[in-house]
C-alpha cells in the first residue's frame, strides 16, 4: 500500500474560454490533515468537485489514485461509495428533517421499503457521540445553530464510513468557540485514522492543524509544504498564494481627490435570522470626492452585508449607525430613500438582484430613476431612447439595439447595464459590489476605465471586491475587513498583497484592539 | 423581404393569436354557412362577452406581477348580489348601487392585496379563499334565491346602445361616423410613429407593409361597423371595452406605474434593489382587479337582468385563459393587455361558433381545454427555440 490515500495527477479542466485547473497535482497522506489554499478563483473548489465527480470523469483530464485504485467517478454517488465525501460551505442539511433523519438522508436505514426508525436513531445517537453533539437526534436541524449542523454534516459523512473529508470552508460561518471545537474534532478523527482535506481562508487554523498545505494558484499548484515537522507561518503561506506580477491590468489614472464626501459612523448590523449574530461591528469609514476606495476581504467577510445594509437597510436586522453626506447626516431606511440621498449600489449578483432578464436594455437603464424621464408619470419614451442610447454608446454596450432583451447579453455587457443604471440615477456615492465578477478581461478594462471617470466627476466611489489585484489596482485607498470589523487602512503605495491579506485572515494583530 | 421575415419572426407571439383568430373566425364562417359574421351574431358576441374580456384586462396586470386571482367569478356573483339588493330589495337610485358595487370591488382587493401583499401569503391561496368566501356572502346576501327584475335603466349597462343622433331609423349613421374618426386616428398614429422611429434611427418597415397593415386594419374596422350599424349600431359594453384597453394599453406601455408592474414581475429581487415598492405594487394592482371585477359583475348582472347565487362561476377560469393564450407568461413579467383582448376573444368566438353549430357543452368544454394547452404550448416551444 502506498503513503497516500489519495493522488491527483496532473488535472486539467477547461470551461468555455477558460482553464480553471491546469496541471495541478495534489497527493494526501493517509491520516493527515491536508490543507488546500489559494485566493478566491484559484480553483480549489473546482478540484474538489472534480475529485467528488460533480465533474464526471471524461470532462477532465488526468487522473486520480484513490487508495491506489485509478478512479473515475461518473457522479457524487460513486465517490461516496469509496468513502470521499465532502461538506460544502453551502450545507446541504433538509432544515425540516430531524437530525438523525438528516444523517442518513439518501442513505436510508431501512428493511423493504419501510424505514427502521430504532436502528436510525440508535445509530446517529453513536455518531453524534463521536462528533461531540449532545442534543437528541429527533431534534429539526433548524432548531441548532450552525456550529451545530457543521457537526450534523460531520456525522452524516461518518455514517457513510468517510475514508477522506473533505472540508469546504467549513469556519467561515462559525464564531470563535464553535471553529475550535471543530477543529479539535479534526484532529480527533485524524488519529481514528481518517485523513481530510481542509480548505479555509483562516491561515491560522491552516497552521495550526495542517500537517501539509498544497497551495493552488491561477489553477495551477504552485507548491505542497509539509509542515509535520516544522510549522509554516501564515507569512509563508501568503508569500504561496499571492506571488503573481501586477501587469497593467488597470487603466491609468491620476486622481483628484477633495474633501470628505460620504462618512460611516459606529455601523452595526445583526444577521437577519439570527438576531444575536452580529454581522457588522462598529465600522467607521469614509470617502473623499474623487476618491475610489476599496474594501478587500475573504468571503464572509460581511462586504456585501455592510453595503446592502447602508443602501436603504436592504440586509440585517437591528441597524444602527450615522450615514453622512457632506457633513450632513442622511435617511436610506428604504432604497428610494437612499437613491434619494444620491447612493447607489451596483450589486455582485446582477442576474438576481441586478437586471430584469426579459425586459429590453433600455427599459433595465431607466428603472431605478423613471422620474428624470416622466412628467406626472407618463413616461417620454423619445427621451428613454436617447439616454439609453447615450450610456450605451458612453459604456460601449457591444449590442445591434438598445431593444435588446437583456437576458441575451454576454456577462460583460450585462455588467455595463446595470452600470448604466446606476449612473442614470446620478449618484454622489457609488458602492460597486464585485464589478467584474465573471467578466472577461477586456469588459473589465473598460468597466474600470469607466470607474476611474466616475471617480474624475467627482463621485465617492467604494469598490468592493475579492480578487485582491484588483482592489489594489484600482483603490486609492483599502479597507480590509474581516469578520464584520474593519481590520486595517492602507494608502495605495503602502498596500500590497502581503500586508493585505494579511488583515484580511485576521492576522494582522494590531488592528486587532477592539477584539474583546 | 427579409425585414419582414424577420419582422414575423420577432412578432410571432403578438402576431400568432390574431392570426389564430382570424383561422378561428374563418372556420366557424364556413361551418355556420356566414351566419357568425351576420350583423345580429356579431353584436350578440360583443354582449356576450364583454365581461369576460373586462375580466381578462384585469387578470392580466396580477398575472404580469407574477400572481393570480381565482376569486373574480366570485367576486362577479357579490357585485351582482350587492347590486340587487340595492336596487331591487332597497330601492336605492341605480347610478348611486353601481357606485357602491364599485366601491364594493375595490375593498375586496384591498382585502385580498393586503393578505398578498404585506402579509405575504401566495395568491394562489388567498384567492381561492376569496373564490369561497365571496361565494358563501353571496348565497347569504341572496338567501339562496335569485332577485329579478332590475330596473331598465341598469340593464342598459349590458344591452343599450349608443343614440343615433342622426338617427335615420335605417343605418345607424353615428356608429359609421366614430368608426370613420378611429380610422383617421389610426393613421395619424402609425405615421406619426413612424416619423419618431426615423427621427431616431430605428429600422422602419418598408412604407407598403405600413400601408398594407393600415388599409387591412382600417377595412375591418369599418366592415365590423358597418354591420353592427345594420343592426342596432354599437353597444355601449363595446364603448366600456374599448375605453379600458385604450386606457391600460397606455398605463402598462407609458406611465412609471406600469414599468413598475412590469418589473416586479420580471425580477422581483431587482425591482425591490431598485428602489421600487413591490409591496404596493402588487397591493393596488389587486385592488384595481377588485374594481374591474366588480364593474363586469355589474355587466354580468345587466345582462342576466338577475342577481343569482351561482352568477359567474368558472368566469375566473376564463378570464385566465384569455390571458395566457394572449401570451402572459406564468412567471410573471410577460403579457399585454391587447394580447389578452385577443385571446379573450379567440375563447369568445370559439363559444359563439360552437354554440351556432350546436356542438354540446362536453366537446366545448374539451375544445377550449385543447386550445388553452396548445396556444400556451406553442409560446413554450417558441420560447426553447428562440
Amino acid at each position: 500500500m502506498s503513503k497516500f490515500i489519495l493522488e491527483m495527477q496532473n488535472i486539467t479542466k477547461e470551461f468555455p474560454g477558460v482553464k480553471a485547473l491546469d496541471n495541478v497535482n495534489l497527493q494526501v497522506k493517509r491520516g493527515e490533515i491536508h490543507a488546500l489554499v489559494g485566493e478566491n478563483g484559484a480553483g480549489k473548489s473546482t478540484l474538489m468537485k472534480v475529485l467528488s465527480g460533480v465533474y464526471p470523469h471524461g470532462s477532465y483530464e488526468g487522473s486520480i489514485l484513490f487508495e491506489g485504485q485509478e478512479c473515475q467517478f461518473k457522479n457524487i454517488k460513486e465517490s461516496e461509495e469509496l468513502g470521499i465525501v465532502i461538506i460544502h460551505q453551502e450545507l446541504a442539511l433538509s432544515p425540516y428533517l430531524s437530525i438523525a433523519e438528516n444523517i442518513f438522508l439518501g442513505n436510508e436505514r431501512h428493511s423493504g421499503k419501510v424505514i427502521k426508525w430504532q436502528e436510525t436513531f440508535s445509530e446517529s445517537k453513536k455518531l453524534l457521540e463521536r462528533v461531540g453533539l449532545k442534543d437528541s437526534p429527533e431534534t429539526a436541524v433548524m432548531n441548532i445553530g450552525v456550529g451545530k449542523q457543521q457537526l450534523v454534516e460531520i456525522a452524516k459523512a461518518l455514517s457513510k464510513n468517510v475514508k477522506l473529508l473533505i472540508l469546504d470552508e467549513p469556519t467561515a460561518a462559525l464564531n470563535e468557540t464553535d471553529s475550535e471545537n471543530l477543529l479539535k474534532l479534526l484532529l480527533d478523527l485524524k488519529k481514528q485514522g481518517i485523513s481530510s482535506i481542509l480548505i479555509s481562508h483562516k491561515l491560522n487554523e491552516v497552521s495550526a492543524v495542517s500537517d501539509s498545505i498544497t497551495v493552488l494558484r491561477d489553477g495551477q499548484t504552485i507548491e505542497t509544504m509539509d509542515t509535520s515537522v516544522e510549522r509554516a507561518s501564515e507569512e509563508r503561506i501568503i508569500k504561496g498564494m499571492v506571488g503573481r506580477e501586477l501587469t497593467s491590468r488597470f487603466p491609468d489614472r491620476n486622481p483628484n481627490i477633495g474633501d470628505v464626501l460620504f462618512e460611516v459612523k459606529n455601523w452595526n448590523v445583526y444577521h437577519p435570522q439570527h438576531s444575536d449574530r452580529k454581522v457588522i461591528d462598529n465600522v467607521n469609514i469614509h470617502i473623499k470626492r474623487g476618491e475610489i476606495v476599496g474594501i478587500a476581504g475573504l468571503m464572509g467577510a460581511g462586504r456585501t452585508e455592510f453595503a446592502m445594509s447602508m443602501f436603504g437597510k436592504t440586509y440585517g436586522n437591528k441597524i444602527s449607525g450615522e450615514l453622512y453626506k457632506n457633513g450632513q447626516q442622511v435617511q436610506a431606511n428604504t432604497v428610494s430613500q437612499a437613491i434619494e440621498a444620491g447612493i447607489a449600489y451596483v450589486s455582485e449578483d446582477r442576474k438576481t438582484y441586478g437586471l430584469n432578464l426579459i425586459d429590453d436594455i433600455k427599459h433595465n437603464i431607466t428603472l431605478s430613476n423613471l422620474k428624470r424621464i416622466s412628467k406626472n408619470t407618463v413616461v417620454n419614451e423619445n427621451q428613454e431612447i436617447v439616454e439609453a442610447q447615450g450610456l450605451r454608446e458612453k459604456l460601449n454596450i457591444k449590442t445591434p439595439s438598445i431593444q435588446q432583451v437583456v437576458g441575451n447579453l454576454s456577462g460583460g455587457n450585462q455588467q455595463k447595464v446595470v452600470l448604466s443604471k446606476w449612473i442614470f440615477t446620478e449618484p454622489d456615492v457609488l458602492i460597486l459590489d464585485e464589478p467584474t465578477r465573471g467578466i472577461d478581461v477586456g469588459a473589465k478594462f473598460e468597466i474600470y476605465t469607466q470607474i476611474n471617470e466616475l471617480a474624475e466627476q467627482g463621485l465617492a466611489v467604494l469598490v468592493i471586491s475579492s480578487e485582491l489585484p484588483e482592489v489594489l489596482g484600482l483603490s486609492d485607498r483599502i479597507y480590509v475587513m474581516n469578520e464584520g470589523r474593519i481590520t486595517g487602512e492602507l494608502m495605495r503605495d503602502e498596500a500590497n498583497q502581503e500586508n493585505v491579506m494579511r488583515y484580511m485572515t485576521g492576522a494582522g494583530g494590531t488592528s486587532h484592539a477592539d477584539n474583546r | 423581404m427579409q425585414t419582414i421575415v424577420n419582422l414575423f419572426r420577432n412578432n410571432m407571439r403578438e402576431y400568432g393569436m390574431v392570426i389564430a383568430l382570424i383561422l378561428i373566425t374563418g372556420l366557424f364562417f364556413f361551418l355556420s354557412d356566414g351566419v357568425n359574421l351576420k350583423p345580429l351574431n356579431l353584436t350578440n358576441l360583443i354582449l356576450q362577452n364583454g365581461f369576460i374580456l373586462v375580466l381578462a384586462v384585469g387578470m392580466v396586470l396580477v398575472i404580469i406581477t407574477g400572481n393570480i386571482d381565482l376569486s373574480v367569478g366570485s367576486v362577479v356573483a357579490i357585485i351582482g348580489a350587492i347590486a340587487g339588493v340595492l336596487i331591487i330589495n332597497m330601492n336605492v337610485p341605480v347610478w348611486a348601487a353601481v357606485v357602491i358595487a364599485l366601491v364594493a370591488g375595490a375593498l375586496i382587493g384591498v382585502w385580498q392585496g393586503f393578505w398578498i401583499a404585506y402579509v405575504g401569503i401566495p395568491s394562489f391561496i388567498v384567492t381561492l379563499a376569496g373564490m369561497l368566501i365571496f361565494r358563501g356572502l353571496t348565497l347569504y346576501l341572496l338567501d339562496g334565491q335569485s332577485l329579478a327584475p332590475f330596473p331598465d335603466s341598469f340593464q342598459k349597462i349590458s344591452s343599450g346602445f349608443i343614440p343615433d343622433l342622426f338617427g335615420s331609423g335605417g343605418l345607424h349613421i353615428t356608429t359609421m361616423v366614430l368608426s370613420i374618426i378611429l380610422s383617421v386616428v389610426l393613421v395619424y398614429l402609425e405615421f406619426n410613429k413612424r416619423k419618431t422611429q426615423i427621427q431616431y434611427q430605428f429600422t422602419v418597415m418598408p412604407l407598403w407593409v405600413t400601408l398594407v397593415k393600415l388599409v387591412a386594419l382600417i377595412l375591418v374596422i369599418n366592415w365590423f361597423a358597418y354591420q353592427l350599424a345594420l343592426n342596432k349600431g354599437i353597444p355601449t359594453v363595446l364603448i366600456i371595452v374599448f375605453v379600458l384597453i385604450i386606457a391600460y394599453t397606455f398605463i402598462m406601455k407609458n406611465t412609471v406605474m406600469g414599468r413598475h408592474i412590469y418589473a416586479t414581475g420580471g425580477n422581483k429581487k431587482a425591482a425591490d434593489l431598485s428602489g421600487i415598492k413591490t409591496k404596493r405594487v402588487v397591493f393596488w394592482v389587486f385592488v384595481n382587479n377588485g374594481v374591474l371585477a366588480a364593474l363586469a359583475g355589474l355587466m354580468f348582472a345587466a345582462r342576466l337582468n338577475s342577481a343569482t347565487p351561482a352568477a359567474g362561476n368558472m368566469l375566473e377560469l376564463d378570464a385566465i385563459a384569455a390571458v395566457f393564450i394572449g401570451g402572459a407568461s406564468m412567471a410573471g413579467g410577460v403579457g399585454t393587455v391587447i394580447g389578452s383582448i385577443v385571446g379573450g376573444l379567440v375563447m369568445g368566438v370559439m363559444n359563439n361558433g360552437m354554440s351556432l353549430i350546436s356542438i354540446g357543452i362536453d366537446w366545448q368544454q374539451f375544445i377550449k381545454g385543447m386550445v388553452l394547452l396548445i396556444a400556451v404550448g406553442f409560446d413554450v416551444y417558441n420560447k426553447n427555440k428562440g
